[in-house]
């Protein structure tokens, strides 16, 4: 009976204790990124000084994001076209498939996913590509000829993240748009003026569009970020670049899901 | 008045998570001499390149870089001693997104305000300098390992630096690179008049360019002199190294339980 006890209290010790390191190291990452995050913006002068470094990176991670961009974003009006006149039209109100689509893509979908997208693509370019600098000591070279790796290298492409993100919103509610409108109008018969006229009526510059792109600067920060924390933190190894990578998919997810309830409530609130 | 040494070591200890790796190391490295750093893998050599560099911070004494000691400066200070150093990468370290010519042209764009017809002719000189003219299109993953260290060994010496640091420069090189960069390091070292620091464990090349070499092993510097007095030198330790003897003060075994006992177990006990 005692040789059960002690068995089972060392369990429950060992379980306490991992628990706790692993507390202890997520609070230590956690303090880590915001340091990384500070140092940003403290470095981020020369980005704008010489904006050809942060207009290359756009191009890696904006441009290079377009293709996945449009055509999610054309598949995701469609299936909005679709489900929105199968439930609008039992209540006799089809005519108003514009402004659902339109609603749905500008306030969540096009911020939300254009986010995850961002770091399913992007994301996970911008930690591989950081790891691997560090791996091949790139990043202490540079360190050892006095150029500053965070100036040089995070900031630019943070505020390349946080640019293209919101270029990539618009970009997806607009093409957003335009899939329901190919379903709904020319292929479903709903009343072109209709479809138009009523998005134009019901969707507000402030409380729809504005919110929208707060919103998608806010994922931008983030998403970047997490990026590159993880690249500029992971273990120079193989093994280390990998679980970075896949860390980045998943906190960015989970962050970018946690901060939209957030700023949805202050939004509706406010 | 300038020290005869560029760079000073006193009482320098240095460890992590409370383990020594180095105890009351005391170095000098005079101006204009190619000084090399030996001792076995993981002896921490690298690492003292890294203090000298102000990449890391000793728990005791001091690095002095021209009069100055490294870890008292602050961030400025710091980049600017290390722009009198250059530093070649154990694989060179090139940026992979940046060709030959950019590699090369990299701390002159970033470091200094000299226009870009003037970088064209410094780069195409450094790459002369190590044989590569010829291959300043070429991108980092178009090299061999040899071109590769020797690209970074131009970018290493772009901004003329007095010293010049080598972390295991011949390491994984062919016999034909090897002798190449022995030569580039002893030549370029005389050229510009700068001091070299190699930290290497390849005693035949590092030995016919050295003009001083200590060995570090254990934490403490276990011998030093000239190659020649080393090669003569009768310490077991030394003996083992310079001759490459298999078993020594350096075991071939890694601690482990007594070999019978651990055969004999019939399984790993349970932790």
């Amino acid at each position: 009976m005692h040789i059960i006890h002690s068995v089972l209290f060392n369990k429950l010790a060992r379980l306490l204790r991992n628990l706790g390191r692993r507390m202890i190291e997520r609070i230590w990452r956690l303090g880590a990124g915001a340091r990384l995050f500070l140092l940003t913006m403290l470095y981020s002068g020369e980005s704008f000084k010489r904006f050809n470094l942060t207009l290359r990176e756009i191009y890696f991670t904006g441009v290079m994001s377009l293709l996945i961009i449009i055509v999610s974003a054309f598949f995701v009006g469609m299936v909005l076209g679709l489900q929105g006149y199968n439930t609008l039209q039992k209540y006799g109100s089809s005519e108003a498939i514009g402004v659902l689509v339109a609603l749905s893509l500008v306030r969540e979908l096009g911020p939300v996913v254009t986010a995850l997208l961002f770091a399913g693509r992007a994301g996970t370019a911008i930690t591989a590509e950081i790891g691997l600098m560090k791996t091949t000591e790139q990043l202490s070279a540079m360190e050892m000829m006095a150029v500053n790796p965070i100036a040089r290298v995070i900031a630019p492409r943070f505020w390349a993240g946080v640019i293209s993100m919101p270029i990539l919103a618009a970009l997806f509610s607009m093409v957003g748009v335009l899939g329901g409108y190919l379903v709904a109008v020319p292929i479903i018969g709903v009343d072109e003026g209709a479809f138009w006229s009523q998005m134009q009526a019901n969707v507000d510059v402030r409380d729809d569009i504005i919110n929208g792109v707060i919103k998608s600067f806010v994922f931008g920060v983030a998403c970047t970020m997490i990026a590159l924390f993880e690249g500029f933190d992971a273990p120079p190894t193989a093994e280390g670049v990998s679980h970075a990578t896949t860390r980045t998919v998943v906190i960015s997810s989970l962050t970018v899901l946690g901060l939209d309830f957030v700023l949805t409530s202050f939004m509706i609130v406010v | 008045m300038t020290s005869h040494n560029i760079v000073e070591i006193d009482n320098l200890s240095f460890g992590y998570k409370g383990r020594l790796l180095h105890k009351n190391i005391n170095m000098v490295f005079p101006r204009g001499k190619v000084v090399a750093i030996m001792g076995g893998s993981g002896s921490g050599k690298t690492t003292l390149l890294r203090l000298i560099g102000g990449q890391i911070k000793p728990v005791k004494g001091q690095v002095r870089v021209g009069g100055q000691v490294v870890h008292e400066q602050n961030r400025d200070g710091i980049y600017k001693l290390r722009r009198t150093m250059g530093m070649l990468f154990q694989h060179g370290a090139l940026f992979t997104d940046l060709s030959v010519f950019d590699n090369v042209a990299f701390p002159m764009r970033e470091l200094t305000d000299l226009p870009e017809s003037m970088i064209r002719d410094l780069v195409l000189m450094k790459l002369n300098a190590v044989g590569l003219r010829g291959a300043h299109q070429l991108m980092p993953a178009e090299l061999s390992g040899g071109m590769a260290r020797r690209v970074a060994l131009a970018r290493a010496v772009a901004l003329d630096p007095n010293i010049i640091m080598y972390d295991e420069p011949f390491a994984g090189l062919d016999p034909i690179s090897m002798g190449v960069i022995c030569d580039l390091i002893r030549s370029l070292n005389d050229a510009l008049g700068a001091t070299s620091i190699i930290v290497s464990h390849d005693v035949k090349e590092t030995f016919l360019i050295a003009d001083y070499v200590y060995f570090v092993a254990d934490g403490e510097i276990a011998a030093e002199g000239t190659p020649h007095d080393l090669m003569q030198s009768t310490l077991p330790f030394v003996h083992q190294f310079v001759h490459g003897e298999k078993d020594g003060p350096v075991p071939f075994h890694y601690p482990a339980a007594n070999y019978q006992d651990e055969l004999l177990k019939r399984r790993h006990p349970r932790k």
